[in-house]
């Protein structure tokens, strides 16, 4: 059991610099999608949603019909389906290839999926060379860092910052002017495109009917990535399956919406299989690697499995308070934000970070943004009580249970309640109605000290609401 | 119709806001209603539901139901507890049909008191005056589980002497969250803060809302920093003259 990490999220609060930067970031995309949201384009989008949320539903529900229905349509393509259960077997696969294939180059476009494994560690623990070919992907792999954002990785890095990490570690003249950096960027990965033997991609979609993989981007960097290198790898969660390529038009439609406030991002890019015969381009060898890592026993949970349904387009972070205030790597795994924190536990089990679906004031902006319609604050909710039945069977959390419980049994006693609602105005004058700064020490602990630690308190009321209401009964 | 309603005034205001309540009754005296206060009630439930205690919460949940089984119409003068009754018990109740069945039958008789006052009573002008500049904090559970929005602005707006000015982040979270608000106090306390930039940005000289729970919290946090605003909850603005 990790216990909060407290210390690491309050140095995130108090670097103002930081907070400057996720809070501006976050409102420009909020402030994307909505005014994407409020064109005429997108009346439907409510529709949408619903369509999303159903055609997903759909698909998990069914994931073994269409797993098996994507397997024989990629196959038919010419393309392999590999099946990785966890990390090692998706890494050494690769690794295998690479040695089968004397090729030690890779570039690769943005996947969370492949983060979630390590795979870019794995890989160069065994002197393969990986490059990270998104813009910001590309900043946090020189920066040794992990994603900030699932659609942003780079969203905490300011351009000074940036700047510096390029003179540091590209050796250039310190450039401000993103534009500038942005070029720099591309002449390095340009050689790299040209010269990779392997490009690795993740994927948004995975069409069942056609056996397809479906990424979407605007630097063009996946399409280069999956098209230059002469072996291509396409490393999804399973989760990614729509069972027709004509579902995707609804998913197309609220993804960019979503992420960006684009109606559509500027690339999106179908890759089915290696070169054909009498094809002049393309690579010559199509792998999907499909992870699991955790995902079958998500599969299990009747209602939380909605958690697979997520498409990882950002909006739940963006919107949400409290990943705008601790950012994206006070989180313990690569995902952050409300769906990190539905999902981690999910994969990992409760007991590994039980803070973790607490951390969110259950505003319910998470769930109202979600383009797939995923009920966030519900399964937050359900995951607190899987924590405390787990904390009781491993003998954790008395304290906090047995108030719960002394608390419930006055709950049930109106008269018990009303006289220890007494004791507060008994033990703390009211100081003409003043709000409280602070308490005398004995009073100063606990819960309450956490809240007098932030703000002020209340002065107990002379007389609860049943004492007036009987004094008013009386008088009439 | 209905007129006999009964008070379920939630344990924040029987307990730190009494004067909540006081003018939730005054207001729909007012508007005619014989209003009744059944003293057996006490708390939703929800502290407990909302930190994972979730037997805890049936026990006092189904103390609830027993306390209010025999009322027509329920008033209440939060989104949150309202939302906890009528979206919430059925899903802790999920397993126990005779409970769900009780349940949801109390769901369509429980009502936030703005929804009340709106789509029941069909109040506009509630015969109130306040000569202040407001700003109005859309509550999280009011607004995004209950769907109330335009409901209380037309209320306030029907106020003689009333000005209400939006603030920017109305649909902004106040950091109160219930548990939340201690166990993770520092990032509460900042989403608080975030809050009262907004609200400053109106020049409102009062913060209404529907929920005593968010207006402690904003009040905490105004009072902590020495500023003239002040909270007042929607039945307090209602029930002046």
């Amino acid at each position: 059991m990790n216990p909060l990490p407290a210390e690491k999220i309050n140095k995130t609060l108090s670097n103002s610099g930081l907070q400057l930067a996720i809070y501006e970031s976050t409102g420009r995309l909020m402030e994307k999608r909505r005014k994407a949201l409020a064109s005429p384009l997108a009346a439907d989008f409510e529709t949408w949603r619903e369509q999303a949320n159903r055609i997903k539903r759909h698909t998990i529900e069914n994931l073994d019909h269409y797993l098996e229905q994507l397997e024989q349509n990629l196959t038919r393509n010419g393309g392999k389906l590999v099946w990785a259960r966890d990390a090692t077997e998706a890494a050494d696969f690769i690794l295998n290839l690479a040695k089968e294939n004397n090729a030690f180059r890779i570039v690769k476009s943005k996947s969370m999926t492949t983060e979630e494994i390590d795979l870019n560690e794995r890989l160069e623990n065994h002197q393969l060379e990986v490059v990270e070919t998104d813009l910001g992907e590309y900043i946090i792999q020189l920066a040794r860092e992990r994603p900030y954002h699932i659609v942003a990785p780079a969203l905490h890095k300011t351009r000074y910052e940036v700047a510096d990490l390029f003179t540091e570690k590209l050796g250039v003249e310190r450039e401000v002017v993103i534009e500038k950096q942005t070029m720099i960027a591309r002449a390095r990965l340009r050689e790299k495109f040209l010269s990779a033997d392997i490009g690795i991609t993740g994927a948004n979609f995975l069409i069942a009917d056609s056996g397809a993989v479906v990424i979407v981007e605007n630097e063009g960097n996946a399409r280069l990535s999956s098209s230059a290198p002469r072996i291509q790898i396409a490393v999804a969660g399973m989760e990614k399956l729509i069972p027709r390529a004509q579902d995707l038009a609804t998913f197309l439609k609220v993804l960019g919406r979503s992420a960006t406030g684009q109606p559509l991002t500027v690339y999106t890019s179908f890759l089915s299989g290696p070169r054909r015969a009498g094809e002049i381009d393309g690579p010559e060898q199509f792998y999907l690697v499909l992870v699991d890592n955790g995902r079958t026993r998500v599969l299990a949970d009747r209602d939380k499995r909605q958690s697979l349904y997520c498409i990882r387009c950002g909006a739940c972070l963006n919107h949400c308070p409290v990943y705008r205030k601790i950012g994206g790597h006070n989180y313990p795994w690569v995902y952050s934000g409300p769906i990190g924190a539905i999902i981690s536990p999910q994969f990992h089990g409760v007991t590994e970070d039980p803070w973790l679906p607490y951390a969110s004031s259950l505003c319910g902006a998470c769930g109202e943004v979600c383009p797939v319609k995923i009920e966030i604050p519900k399964i937050l909710l359900a995951l607190r009580e899987d924590v405390t039945k787990a904390k009781k069977r491993e003998g954790g959390g008395g304290l906090e249970r047995l108030a719960f419980r002394a608390w419930a049994f006055l709950m049930r006693h109106p008269k018990l309640f009303e006289i220890a609602g007494m004791a507060a105005p008994a033990l703390i004058s009211d100081g003409g109605g003043r709000w409280i700064r602070s308490l005398p020490r004995p009073l100063h602990v606990g819960p309450i000290a956490r809240w007098l630690s932030q703000r002020d308190l209340p002065p107990p009321a002379e007389r609860s609401f049943r004492q007036l209401w009987r004094a008013r009964r009386r008088r009439s | 119709m209905t007129r006999r309603v009964s008070l379920f005034v939630s344990c924040i205001v029987d307990q730190v806001f009494p004067k909540v309540g006081i003018a939730m009754a005054d207001v729909l005296e007012r508007l005619g209603y014989e209003v009744d206060f059944p003293e057996a009630q006490t708390c939703c439930g929800q502290p407990a539901f909302n930190s994972g205690y979730w037997d805890e919460a049936r026990q006092v949940a189904r103390h609830f139901l027993d306390v209010f089984d025999g009322a027509d119409c329920v008033v209440v003068p939060s989104g949150s507890c309202t939302s906890m009754i009528t979206h919430h018990f059925a899903e802790i109740f999920a397993e126990d049909a005779a409970m769900a069945q009780r349940a949801h039958a109390m769901e369509g008789r429980v009502w936030e008191f703005s929804r009340f006052l709106t789509d029941v009573a069909r109040a506009g002008d509630v015969g109130a005056r306040f000569e202040h500049t407001v700003t109005y904090h859309d509550s999280c559970h009011a607004l995004r589980e209950l769907k109330v929005k335009s409901g209380p602005r037309s209320l306030l707006n029907h106020v003689r002497g009333l000005t209400l000015k939006e603030m920017d982040a109305c649909e902004e979270c106040c950091g109160f969250g219930g548990t939340f608000s201690v166990k993770f106090d520092e990032v509460s306390g900042g989403m608080a803060r975030a809050k009262l930039d907004s609200i400053y940005r109106t020049g409102a000289e009062y913060v209404v809302s529907l929920d005593s729970s968010c207006l402690m919290q904003i009040q905490g946090a105004l009072s902590r920093a020495d500023s003239p605003v002040r909270t007042i909850h929607l039945a307090e603005v209602l029930a002046s003259r």
